[in-house]
């Protein structure tokens, strides 16, 4: 009889939870009416874009809601059927930790950077259990060991900066599961990680998962990693649950429309035929470029970092060449080299035949025109303190365009941007992140550039948004015949909107085709296994009849 | 861990050399003759004469600047004019007090705004916190001077407590040392604890808000432990920082308290130097002064590498 | 084209009305700080109209005189109202701690932005600067004073040379990190040269810090101001300073401390003003820097 009650019985369960935002915000509940269940032995992703109030539902269930801003007003949070919105701090505190525990986002600042890991999973210990010091050791080892940390017992004594991203992620889990909670609550636990980084997490969740029998409440925005581990599925919007069932069901036939849109707008992994462009002439290339940066010092010998090392790639007019790697593969510093916002150590990077590499700042300015650059943090890349309009036309005018007919031309290009050309007065605050970014291009635009360089232009960028922005970039490639340096991690962006692909390892090209070659057939080892773990590669999204 | 202070002790030398340049334009770029300054308006020919030459002014300003730091490299400040006594050994006679005061202050201070700090974060926004903070700012605002004479006149004055002026050795009377001693520590420090007291306040606060602040509350952390080990620890670096760059406004500070109160410590040396004019002091101390500055901060970095484990050395 | 402007000046009208509204709800130190200098300006400009006697000239008779009817705050060793002679000395005060906040910004601005845009002189300008900074400021002032002469502008010079390093420091790191800004990145790529880039992208960011900056400059100048005249070097004695009124006490006080309280009194509040006015500057224009302060 228990053992059925158990297994029915969810281990969490939230029935109707209202959370209220401080006044003047933009809404008046963070989340309402928010209703789902989190069943034994299984992993509930609730996904949805930024500010549909995902965090704040896991938050909540931990008590760790910032007091006083974001208060619970409504609803029920059951933990196997314990009331936890009725429990007094001190309750809640024997809870956390042991009972359910959570890790976070961004695993280097989760973790103290002043503790040893070792002091830092003992802790849980030292506050749930009478343990004595050698046992909480013998169970530190345990636990790290279950995470798969290689040699734990000289881990524990390291600090969080001597570990990799995916190793500290990995110590945040073995802490989370010192104590054999019910339910693990991972809020976009992957999302700061590598691409390969993420998929070895994902595995251990899932192993751990599967091995303990813990429930897990995983929050995500990203479709990939839903497919890849998700049973069930929650979608949520603007503080609203719009749809839930089963993993399968949900990604293959979404019943709700905003649910169709969002899945529709995940890239897929196949490219799409293009038009070849390889008669088209050259218009950006690069030859043996490096960039090495060396930290000189008195007292050891000079440390040089290669960031890049002997790129050559082509870009051809009306033609895209995708870059793709992960954090530290050097694909921004090669960016950044070609706009010559740094200099690069040797090598050639011919615009139109000319090479730019070595010149000097006041020979460079007529030659600056020709390329632009995209960047990723839209709320960064305009200057909070000038109009739309005066950041537009600051390009041209600065190449003796007259203000007048800057204006026209900027008017025009938010039009082509699909912006009301009204709004060139207004400051950049009053835009969305989507905005802001299309505002971006029309300022790139304005300076009729031959290269067009996007440096994770659309990273930054919720999924439906992402779709269209990078509809856009397609289509000013197509209109005005632009080369477009696309510089991406995201595989599944890279292969939608690229006709060539180059991959970048440790500064270094170490493979480049066209699109459908390289995702179709990938040649180094490197890239095979990048693609074999990008979450849910093997799940086509959109493979249903749109609303 | 020996390759760093090295590293940092090396890199004490061009700022040493800065403020050693710096004490010898001083002189050199004043407007006038320097030694007719320094001999002030009712001296002889002959004495300006003598002072020139003790100063060693007839050469030129390289030579002149070459021998200063040759001389100064082997521990030697010159002669005082006015006393014709070396002024390391002035200093020497006249080291101890001004120690005393500043090691009671700083021990004071921390001990007192480190703990106000810690609770105005913690109840932050509320009235206990705004309190402190109005406490803090008037602290910053209140002349040193001003509010010596306010102590004097209540504590010695009216309610007779402790004496008016003076100093005593703790090597020689230690209980009168800590009745004279007691006013300048309290006067002097009240600008130090506005100081530490906000930035421990800042830095706490804004601690509070890290992720791994949020991971520990998570575990089921109580409130306290937080606070104090979590939040306090990681603030620690600022804290030192400020307690270091303070040492700035702890000498200046000293120079006035020790008029104030007339403790015969480097503090009334400088300022009787200055009413007299005699440069050789005044040099001596500013070199002085900001060599312990220099050194104090040395020790800060030191310690960072103690409390923080990312700092590499 | 008309609609929008009458839209923007709509805007602007209830932007200011708002401003108002809102500084009073939730900065009311910075209301009591600005008022109550103020109040201080005032006096400092209609000093001979509020009821002040001559401030400088002896009157042996009425020499040590406690506070009272006739002499408010009192009389000093010569005769002379305390009372006069602190009004009068608002004037020093501001002047000074005003005109050492212009300078040591100004100053500041310039040499800060040199090192934070031009690798060559950054290294150099910065080992000044530490050397600088490791002269306890007071030394440095008081040094500068007796070498060149007391005179108002020498004072003020002496005071503004040991704040501008901080300034150089402030407006270095800002320009170090906003110099990494894409918005700024974007401005290069687009063909704008160095002076415009300096004007339209990084200076305008280190006008808010710099403001606070200012204030907190402004009530250490006068602090300092009235601690060279307490040591006998500040301005010459014939123009009332707070702190040439105290130094002047000084003997007396066990007879006669109305002369160090009154001023001493005034100058505190003074500096308290303006400190007041820095903070809450600083939580309105620039919360992030609130934080770390």
């Amino acid at each position: 009889m228990t053992l059925v009650n158990q297994a029915t019985q969810p281990v969490l369960d939230i029935r109707g939870l209202t959370v209220r935002l401080p006044a003047r915000a933009d809404r008046e509940n963070a989340i309402e009416g928010v209703s789902f269940s989190v069943l034994p032995h299984e992993i509930l992703c609730v996904v949805g874009e930024s500010g549909s109030g995902k965090s704040v539902t896991a938050h909540s269930v931990m008590g760790l809601l910032p007091p006083k801003q974001l208060t619970a007003t409504a609803g029920q949070v059951l933990l196997q059927g314990d009331d936890l919105l009725k429990k007094t701090p001190d309750e809640m505190r024997a809870l956390r930790g042991a009972r359910m525990s959570m890790i976070f986002q961004e695993p280097m600042t989760a973790l103290n950077p002043l503790m040893s890991i070792g002091d830092q999973i003992e802790e849980i210990l030292k506050i749930h259990t009478d343990m004595n010091a050698r046992e909480r050791m013998a169970r530190v080892v345990e636990v790290m060991d279950a995470v798969k940390m290689p040699e734990p017992e000289r881990l524990i004594h390291s600090y969080p900066h001597q570990l990799s991203g995916g190793q500290r992620q990995r110590v945040m889990i073995a802490g989370a599961l010192a104590l054999e909670p019910v339910l693990l609550i991972a809020d976009e636990p992957t999302t700061a990680l590598d691409v390969t980084t993420q998929s070895q997490i994902l595995k251990l969740i899932k192993d751990i998962q599967r091995t303990h029998g813990t429930a897990v409440l995983f929050i995500t925005h990203d479709f990939g990693v839903v497919a890849e581990i998700a049973d069930r599925v929650v979608v949520m919007q603007h503080g609203l649950v719009v749809e839930q069932g089963e993993a399968k069901s949900v990604l293959t036939n979404p019943q709700h429309p905003y649910t169709q849109m969002l899945i529709s707008s995940v890239p897929s992994m196949t490219p799409p035929m293009r038009p070849a462009t390889a008669e088209a002439p050259v218009v950006l290339e690069t030859q043996e470029l490096c960039k090495t940066y060396s930290d000189r010092s008195l007292f050891r010998a000079t440390r040089e970092t290669r960031a890049a090392h002997n790129v050559d790639l082509t870009v051809r007019r009306g033609e895209t060449l995708g870059v793709v790697g992960e954090s530290g593969s050097g694909k921004s510093t090669l960016a950044r080299c070609i706009v010559r916002l740094i200099n690069p150590t040797s090598g050639q990077i011919q615009i139109d035949g000319h090479d730019i590499a070595g010149l000097s700042e006041s020979r460079l300015r007529e030659n600056r025109r020709l390329v632009q650059i995209i960047f990723q943090d839209p709320y960064r890349s305009l200057n909070p303190r000038r109009t739309v309009g005066a950041s537009i036309i600051e390009g041209p005018m600065n190449f003796g365009v007259d203000k007048a007919e800057a204006l026209t031309r900027a008017r025009d290009l938010m039009k082509l941007v699909d912006l009301d050309p009204g709004s060139l007065d207004r400051f950049p605050h009053q835009f969305s992140g989507g905005q802001r970014q299309r505002i971006c291009i029309a300022r790139a635009l304005a300076m009729k550039p031959e290269v067009l360089i996007a440096d994770e232009a659309v990273s930054a960028l919720d999924v439906s948004v992402q779709a269209q922005v990078l509809e856009l970039l397609d289509d000013v490639r197509k209109r005005f015949n632009l080369a477009i340096l696309f510089i991406t991690h995201d595989l599944r962006v890279a292969a939608q909107v690229c006709d060539r692909i180059a991959v970048m390892y440790k500064g270094e090209i170490v493979e480049h085709g066209i699109a459908a070659e390289v995702f179709g057939a990938p040649g180094h080892e490197y890239t095979q296994a990048l693609f074999d773990a990008a979450p849910g590669r093997d799940f086509e999204f959109g493979n249903f009849a749109a609303a | 861990m020996l390759a760093f202070i090295a590293k940092r002790m090396l890199a004490t030398i061009p700022v040493l050399g800065v403020v050693a340049l710096f004490v010898f334009l001083m002189l050199r770029l004043s407007p006038g003759d320097p030694a007719s300054i320094i001999a002030g308006d009712y001296a002889s020919p002959s004495d300006i004469e003598r002072i020139r030459e003790q100063l060693g002014l007839n050469a030129s300003i390289p030579v002149q600047f070459g021998k200063w730091i040759w001389t100064l490299a082997h521990g030697d400040l010159g002669i005082s004019i006015f006393t014709n006594l070396p002024v390391t050994k002035l200093i020497a006679q006249r080291v101890e007090p001004t120690l005393m005061l500043s090691l009671t202050t700083l021990v004071f201070a921390v001990l007192i705004a480190v703990p106000l700090g810690v609770i105005a974060a913690w109840k932050a926004g509320t009235w206990i916190d705004r309190t402190i903070m109005i406490l803090a700012v008037a602290g910053f605002s209140i002349p040193v001077f001003v509010l010596g004479y306010i102590l004097i006149f209540q504590f010695s004055l009216e309610l007779r407590w402790l004496p008016v002026q003076g100093y005593t050795s703790p090597f020689v009377d230690f209980w009168k040392f800590t009745r004279h001693i007691t006013l300048p520590t309290v006067t002097l420090s009240v600008i130090y604890i506005a100081l530490i007291t906000r930035i421990t306040r800042a830095s706490v606060i804004e601690v509070l808000e890290e992720d791994y602040i949020r991971t520990a509350r998570a575990k089921g952390q109580s409130e306290r432990i937080v606070l104090l080990r979590h939040a306090l620890k990681n603030a620690a670096v600022p804290i030192v920082t400020v307690i270091g760059l303070g040492v700035a406004l702890l000498i200046g500070g000293v120079v006035i308290t020790e008029s104030v109160f007339n403790i015969p410590g480097l503090g009334r040396l400088v300022v009787d130097a200055i009413l007299k004019r005699d440069y050789p002091i005044i040099q001596g101390l500013i070199l002085v002064f900001s060599m312990v500055y220099v050194m104090v901060n040395l020790v800060v970095d030191i310690i960072y590498t103690i409390v923080d484990p990312r700092i590499r050395y | 084209m008309s609609a929008i402007t009458e839209r923007t000046g709509l805007g602007f009208r209830s932007r200011m009305t708002n401003l108002r509204r809102s500084l009073l709800a939730q900065h009311p130190t910075m209301v009591i700080g600005g008022s109550m200098l103020i109040v201080m300006t005032a006096c400092a400009i209609f000093a001979p109209w509020l009821f002040t006697g001559d401030p400088i000239t002896f009157n042996p008779i009425d020499r040590l005189k406690s506070p009272g009817d006739t002499f408010w705050f009192g009389t000093d060793m010569f005769g002379r109202d305390i009372y006069s002679r602190t009004i009068y000395g608002t004037r020093i005060s501001l002047v000074i701690g005003l005109s050492a906040a212009v300078l040591s910004v100004a100053f500041g601005l310039v040499i800060g932005l040199a090192a934070g845009y031009v690798r060559i002189l950054d290294a150099i300008l910065m080992r000044v600067m530490d050397g600088l900074m490791a002269i306890p400021g007071i030394l440095l002032a008081i040094a500068l004073v007796s070498l060149s002469g007391a005179s108002l502008l020498t004072v003020t010079i002496a005071i503004t040379i040991p704040e501008i390093p901080r300034v150089v420091r402030l407006v270095r790191a800002i320009v170090l990190s906003v110099r990494e800004e894409p918005y700024v990145e974007a401005a290069v790529a687009a063909g704008t040269r160095l002076p415009l880039i300096l004007i339209r992208h990084i200076l305008p960011n280190t006008i808010p810090p710099l403001i606070v900056q200012a204030t907190y400059v402004c009530a250490s100048a006068m602090l300092t101001e009235a601690l060279l005249g307490f040591l006998g070097v500040g301005t010459p004695p014939e123009i009332p300073s707070w702190g040439n009124i105290m130094a002047e006490g000084r003997t007396y006080f066990q007879l006669a401390p109305w002369i160090i309280f009154f001023p001493g009194a005034a100058l505190a509040l003074t500096v308290l003003a303006v400190n007041v006015l820095g903070d809450g500057l600083r939580d309105t224009l620039d919360p992030r820097i609130a934080k770390k302060m």
